[in-house]
């Protein structure tokens, strides 16, 4: 068990050092010096600056690229704002809020957003992956895989582009932008933020809801013809159990790990709707960040991502041995 | 039953393709003038016999930037899986056949570039280098982020070769580990690196439209993203310009299917050909 354990805790560390080294050194290997490519961009947004300004800013940015000091000092503060403190500086958009608490605000939002499309669509797409699958005569199921295959490699953005064109434009039921109304927590809050979350929320489920339908029916259709199940049939169990406890049992896990291998895909795909549609969360931050030049929030968007995920991840794993009982822990 | 479905896959995905490479590949040379060029023709004509799928606020001709559009998708789609293929197959073999370290250094490579979510730092090198971001510098950083998945897969399948009769067979009768990966062990990747190949062309013609429509890819060059871009800062829905922002999600989704179902086809005929 504590074998098991430490592998994959050393894991979730490596890949979130992975991801952090990554965007530690993009920025020397890019062409053009970004801290002048940025102060050059707050210039030319019009405001005048004293040059004491123009120094304090230009340290700042420097910091904030992680470029003070030798290489091996600049790696160990970058770390350790990113690791440790989780202090990017203040945002330089929006100054002086601190960029943690921007995205303090923000990661409910994707969080409940990617949450209930993900656990929607998984149960969903599992299920009625399972029934196309064992059941691949059925007209039903014929129909539900060709709407699966048309639907399943539209990326999110473009779905929810189709879905906002015809919901909000054409026929105005759902909203554009995302307003949402009432004090936290109160009844009308909730219904609000639900109405203004669907659109964006509909893209991301339809569309995963066509991956986990697919792979459900190849899985669940190649285990039905596995000899145990033949067996399992000829004993006389009912049909329900052998659908419930011998098929699906052993399609779940493989579509469990799928699920971690996906998150990272999801959030990426998540982003774009976000900005699509306003919606107040992390990716709709990241394009704050890039719009108004806010280095800043950019790296603390991009680095809270990549533990976001990675932490996501690792939830999954953990959660996998519980539900494999032949995984043994020495 | 199965084969002649996974064999319409294949055959309605390659037609659409086809159609794709056709007027992405060959009607782009027929443009009568630039067609990325602003104020060429009358603006917001609706489509007419002058003008297929009519102009756009800028003045070009809709036909033929979504022609050039789709061969500049198509050519960045095509390169990063070319050498995503390329880089996931030498790594995946070199992984599985020799083991131990250079295996663990591999694999832990590939899983943390699997997790870490690509597109935040994407969006993050596009927008240092806003203005600059080139489709080839783009589709470099897409290789980079693509080629774990082949790399993967391949890997798991040399392991499971290593140990066949066939390849010991191979071994013992001399073979060199070069000639026994040609000519033993690729003929059952074959169709498999195909699949891989068309869904990693939909991968990367994904993620530069989804950079393009928030406005991060190349300034100066028109892809699929790119028009949808500029539809939608010039509010052609809200205009009701539907000629504008309707050919470029169309040919998207259209583009799309048409990949899935050839990628998908191959991949059913891949796992046959393994006997599994």
């Amino acid at each position: 068990m504590l074998g098991y354990l430490a592998t994959r805790l050393l894991g979730y560390v490596g890949v979130i050092l992975f991801g952090v080294t990554f965007i530690f050194f993009l920025p020397r290997f890019l062409p053009s010096d970004p801290v002048e490519a940025m102060l050059g961009k707050i210039q030319s947004q019009g405001q005048y600056m004293e040059e004491a300004q123009v120094e304090a800013l230009r340290s700042s940015l420097t910091d904030a690229f992680g470029l003070k000091g030798s290489l091996f000092e600049q790696y160990g503060r970058f770390l350790k704002r990113i690791l440790i403190t989780g202090d990017f500086g203040p945002s330089l958009a929006m100054y002086p809020t601190p960029v943690s608490e921007l995205i303090r605000n923000s990661l409910p939002w994707t969080f409940g957003l990617l949450l209930s499309t993900v656990l929607i669509a998984w149960v969903v797409g599992n299920a009625v992956g399972l029934i196309v699958g064992t059941r691949p005569n059925w007209k039903i199921s014929r129909v539900l895989e060709g709407i699966a295959i048309l639907v399943y490699p539209i990326p999110y953005y473009v779905l929810g582009l189709v879905l906002s064109i015809f919901l909000s434009y054409i026929w105005p039921i759902f909203p554009l932008t995302t307003s949402v109304q009432g004090a936290p927590w109160t009844w009308e809050f909730v219904v609000s933020v639900v109405y203004n979350s669907f659109l964006p929320a509909a893209s991301i489920v339809l569309v995963t809801f066509g991956w986990w339908l697919l792979s459900m029916r190849a899985l669940s259709a190649a285990i039905a013809e596995e000899e145990f199940v033949h067996y399992a049939r000829l004993k006389g169990i009912s049909e329900r159990r052998l659908l419930g406890g011998y098929v699906f049992r052993n399609a779940l896990l493989p579509q469990v790990t799928f699920l971690a291998l996906q998150l990272g895909l999801m959030f990426n795909g998540s982003i774009i709707c976000e900005i699509l549609f306003a919606y107040p969360g992390v990716g709709s931050l990241i394009y704050t960040a890039v719009i108004q030049g806010d280095y800043n929030l950019l790296m603390g968007t991009v680095a809270t991502s990549i533990i976001a995920v990675a932490t996501a991840t690792l939830v999954v794993d953990l959660v996998y041995p519980l539900i494999d009982p032949r995984i043994r822990f020495k | 039953m199965r084969a002649w479905f996974s064999s319409a896959r294949i055959f309605w995905g390659g037609l659409i393709l086809l159609l794709f490479v056709i007027v992405g590949g060959l009607m782009p040379w027929f443009a009568p003038a630039d067609p990325r060029a602003w104020q060429t023709y009358p603006r917001n004509r609706k489509p007419s016999l002058d003008h297929w799928l009519g102009t756009t606020n800028l003045g070009q001709d809709i036909f033929w930037l979504l022609s050039w559009a789709i061969g500049n998708s198509l050519l960045l789609g095509v390169i990063v899986a070319f050498f995503a293929t390329l880089i996931g197959v030498i790594a995946g073999l070199t992984a599985g056949f020799r083991g131990g370290l250079v295996d663990r250094v591999l694999s832990f490579m590939m899983d943390a570039t699997i997790v870490v979510p690509s597109l935040p730092i994407l969006i993050l090198m596009a927008s240092i280098l806003k203005g600059q971001a080139s489709l080839p510098a783009i589709a470099l950083i897409l290789i980079a982020f693509n080629w774990p998945f082949p790399a993967r897969q391949i890997r798991s399948v040399a392991l499971s070769m290593r140990e066949r009769e066939f390849v010991h067979m191979a071994w013992f009768s001399g073979e060199s580990a070069a000639a026994i990966i040609s000519r033993q062990i690729f003929p059952y990747l074959r169709t498999w690196a195909m699949a891989n190949f068309i869904n990693t062309i939909l991968v990367g013609i994904a993620v530069e439209s989804s950079l393009a429509v928030i406005g991060l890819s190349s300034a100066d060059q028109a892809t699929l993203g790119t028009m949808i871009y500029w539809a939608l800062k010039y509010q052609a829905i809200l205009a009701g310009r539907w000629w504008w922002i309707g050919p470029p999600v169309v040919a998207i989704i259209l583009l799309f299917v048409g990949l899935f179902l050839l990628a998908s086809g191959l991949g059913q005929r891949s796992q046959e050909a393994r006997g599994r």
